[in-house]
């Protein structure tokens, strides 16, 4: 098991989870949602394959649409 | 370019700045920059742009002006409740300084006719209520070769970026690749705004156009800035480009405008 922060609370998680995985196993809507780790973005087209690491810092980023 | 007594007065608190001085001045009177939407954000970013003496201003906004606006749509007024928001904006903007030419649009752009308007500016801003829009203008401001400063407020959160392409840096879709579907975010008028926070968020991206035209520091190219108002924190993230972006990589797909469908979200 591997520790990361998600939005600011803290997880265990499986050592090779992908960040496909981790938000679909807390039903977390990739619908309008970016994910940032460490304060860079993940791109959308790389959450099937990049692998969280132990002591990854994960928030989701809301689009937000108004002006 | 020569100054008129009034001008040196005017911008004597830029002058006086070493970043900028007379040339930057001049840099700012020679600008030409796009504003979409005079509403929430465009209102304070068109203020400033004003103030700070940019050349030309191009607003565009199919909206008239209404009283639920006037909590944060601070260059319209209740004598203008009725009016064209692009020719309320453009009225404020020739009592503030009339050293700006302010060219409107009174009608919604669309993939018909957005890349016209765009071409004869340098930067482009956008403050528009939906996402049809903000997509819009992303794609069009590629096509374009156009640096895009992005603004963005729901609730008591807003977003600022600028996405310059053209330049190797990512775009919109590198960030968020698609609009949601319809009706799958909430309604941002159901969901309401602090009015406050528009001034935040417009300003910045004011900020971020000017320094642009300056060609001083560093805009946020590359990085999403997050301001929670409830926090007051602001956080800055890196953007770096998709490599399979559908829109400015090398294996895009997108070649030309795609019109999503509207949904209207007035905040």
């Amino acid at each position: 098991m591997i520790k990361i922060t998600l939005n600011g609370e803290a997880y265990s998680i499986e050592e090779g989870t992908t960040f496909a995985a981790l938000l679909e196993g807390l039903n977390i809507s990739t619908v309008g949602v970016a994910v940032e780790r460490n304060r860079e973005i993940v791109p959308k087209s790389t959450h099937d394959i990049a692998l969280l690491e132990d002591g990854d810092i994960v928030e989701v980023v809301r689009m937000t649409g108004g002006g | 370019m020569d100054f008129t007594e009034e001008q040196i007065e005017r911008y004597s608190r830029h002058i006086i700045l070493p970043e900028v001085g007379g040339k930057g001045q001049e840099k700012l009177l020679n600008a030409k920059v796009f504003v979409l939407g005079a509403g929430g954000l465009g209102s304070p970013a068109l203020m400033y742009l004003a103030a700070a003496g940019i050349g030309t201003l191009g607003i565009a906004d199919g909206d008239h002006v209404d009283l639920s606006n006037l909590q944060r749509q601070i260059i319209h007024n209740n004598e203008r409740i009725g009016m064209h928001k692009a020719l309320s904006a453009k009225k404020t903007i020739n009592e503030l300084n009339p050293d700006v030419n302010v060219i409107t649009y009174e009608e919604r752009l669309t993939a018909d006719n957005i890349r016209e308007v765009l071409r004869d500016y340098d930067i482009i801003l956008d403050g528009s209520d939906n996402f049809p829009t903000r997509f819009l203008m992303n794609d069009a401001c590629f096509f374009e070769g156009k640096p895009l400063v992005s603004g963005s407020m729901f609730r008591f959160e807003g977003q600022v970026a600028v996405f310059d392409p053209t330049n190797g840096e990512p775009c919109y879709r590198c960030l968020y690749p698609e609009p949601p579907p319809k009706g799958l975010v909430p309604s941002c008028q159901e969901a309401g705004v602090l009015g406050a926070l528009a001034g935040v968020i417009g300003v910045l991206q004011a900020v971020e156009a000017i320094k642009i035209v300056l060609g001083k520091g560093k805009p946020l190219t590359g990085s999403l800035l997050i301001f929670d108002a409830l926090d007051m924190s602001f956080r800055k993230v890196k953007v770096g480009k998709d490599p399979v972006c559908a829109l400015c990589s090398d294996t895009a797909t997108i070649k030309e405008l795609i019109t999503y469908e509207a949904e209207v979200c007035e905040i």
